[in-house]
């Protein structure tokens, strides 16, 4: 008996949709030329898949067979079309491609092609998360919009004109040449990076779905790094793991933020720390590494520590120090100078933030006073640190944080 | 998913159109609407008769009033109904935008509402009872 229950169909076919929808329309692109018409072609295939699998069984090569079914469904509309709209549609003849369209190396290289296109720089920053999260990760529209909180309407206009953006700019559907790459590679990884900090640093909104956006940025990180195996590419993958791994031990279950030094260690998921660390490691060998695998690197220096008082802080300042070298920012100062309080004691920190302060750099950042305050609460300067924290409390808005600084202030006496 | 298309006109519109030009218009909607079909995007769709066929019901003093014409006075109309079946609401809208009726008057593309959970709720109560 060769029928399967068409439940099992629908449910591999979910499974598969969600694994290689991306990959799929990435090829259906480049055969068709077009990404509306490789729309069509996705969702064409997969109702077929539906109709025929039940009854002819499973294909050994479920990807393959899905590819070569949007193309044909895709050549079927088309001549239709031509019917009353002639010669509207300017493609590349689908039929001249060749059969070998649906190798793996071919797909890796057309999964590559499509992050490209989706976060190439013509597009806004905002079009470049939209369209990578719906064309790269096959989510719909209303599942972007709910994430980040916005009207699914607004959201799908964002995609329109972008792709709209794509047509009028010409951008070809390919993959940056090696000069290119770097410059182009930055963008990607801000976006990836972008799609996870969304998810885990919200501040409103239901939890469970912003969490999602953390694993999709993770899984966009573990694609990119297995079609190019960039030191930063792993470096950021790493970040992401080692930061993920704290997410259980982060927040109170009523959503009080926890800090880092008094997380309980034994809630951090060990699983995702081994693998971001040995990420690391591979990424700092490379020596070609940049300010994601620095990042990661401090985050695993914390990581490996069995508790927040053996922490290696000589090697958390060093590591700073090279990450202000590589991207100079005052917000690394800030972290840096944190540090050196850590290994130096606090006088030494709080000359450093008030050198920053002085600058003018950070007078609108709550964290920076709020770092102040601290340091100055343990040199026992109380009404210094009184004016800090309250200073950082009129500077935000995030309730958790706010929550926090009453807190201290109460503490302060 | 499916999205419900309602499609706008304005009165008289499509019978003031010279018969040539309305013919080829109609043509163009048919032709697209069967290669929606081919493509299982159509899942149902009917053209409405003009608003002055409507019987309106309402709920007035604890009984059924009906009135000739449309609840709502517009200087567009719903022309006709068609129910899309769409990946996303960019899906929908990519589908729409080819559609020859565009031209005619606008479309206003709404996601059918889930209702199986209110449903659920409902089945439950109405056991319970």
């Amino acid at each position: 008996m060769l029928e399967i229950a068409i439940e099992q169909v629908r449910e591999s076919l979910d499974a598969i949709y969600r694994a290689e929808s991306g990959r799929i329309r990435a090829t259906l692109i480049r055969l068709l030329g077009d990404f509306d018409l490789a729309e069509d072609a996705v969702h064409d295939a997969f109702a077929a898949a539906l109709e025929r699998w039940p009854q002819d069984g499973m294909p050994a090569n479920p990807r393959a067979w899905l590819i070569s079914t949007g193309r044909f469904k895709a050549i079927d509309a088309l001549r239709r079309r031509a019917r009353f709209d002639a010669a509207k549609e300017k493609i590349a003849d689908p039929m001249e491609t060749g059969d070998d369209c649906a190798t793996d190396e071919s797909v890796a290289d057309d999964s590559l092609r499509l992050i490209f296109t989706c976060c190439h720089p013509v597009l806004t920053q905002e079009a470049r998360v939209a369209l990578t999260l719906r064309e790269v990760c096959g989510l719909t529209t209303e599942e972007i919009a709910r994430a980040f909180l916005m009207a699914a309407p607004t959201l799908a206009q964002r995609i329109v004109r972008a792709k709209a953006r794509i047509r009028e700019a010409r951008i070809p559907y390919q993959v940056p040449s090696p000069e290119e790459l770097p410059e182009r590679l930055a963008t990607v990884l801000q976006v990836v990076y972008l799609v996870f900090n969304e998810g885990y640093s919200a501040s409103s909104g239901p939890s469970l779905t912003r969490a999602d956006l953390s694993g999709e940025a993770i899984r966009l990180g573990r694609l990119l790094l297995e079609l190019l195996p960039e030191p930063e590419v792993m470096g950021l993958l790493a970040l992401m793991l080692l930061q993920e791994s704290r997410r259980a031990a982060r927040a109170t279950p009523t959503g009080e933020l926890i800090l880092l030094e008094h997380q309980d260690r034994s809630l951090w998921n060990r699983k995702q720390i081994t693998e971001g660390v040995a990420l690391v490691e591979r990424a700092l060998i490379s020596r070609r590494f940049g300010s994601y695998t620095l990042q990661s690197a401090i985050a695993a220096v914390h990581a490996e520590a069995p508790a927040a008082a053996s922490t290696d802080w000589p090697q958390i300042v060093a590591l700073y120090t090279a990450l202000a070298q590589a991207e100079p920012s005052p917000v690394v100062e800030l972290n840096r100078a944190v540090a050196v309080a850590m290994c130096d004691g606090p006088e030494a920190g709080l000359a450093l933030i008030n050198a920053i302060l002085a600058r003018g750099d950070l007078a609108e950042y709550h964290l920076a006073h709020s770092a102040r305050a601290d340091l100055c609460r343990r040199l026992g300067r109380k009404s210094e640190a009184r004016d800090s924290y309250e200073r950082a409390l009129a500077l935000t808005q995030l309730e958790p944080a706010r929550r926090f600084l009453e807190q201290r202030l109460r503490e302060l006496g | 998913m499916k999205y419900i298309c309602l499609g706008y006109i304005e009165p008289n519109k499509f019978e003031t159109m010279p018969e040539t030009e309305r013919n080829a218009m109609v043509d163009e909607c048919l032709t697209y609407d069967d290669e929606l079909r081919k493509n299982g995007h159509f899942a149902g769709g009917e053209g409405l008769q003009p608003p002055q066929t409507a019987a309106t019901l309402r709920w007035v003093d604890g009984k059924v009033s009906i009135t000739d014409g449309p609840y709502a006075e517009t200087k567009k109309q719903i022309g006709g109904v068609l129910i899309l079946e769409a990946r996303d609401l960019n899906h929908a809208i990519q589908i729409m935008s080819k559609h020859p009726g565009v031209k005619a008057g606008p479309f206003e593309i709404r996601p059918a509402a889930d209702l199986s959970e209110m449903i659920r709720e409902s089945e439950q109560r109405r056991a319970g009872a």
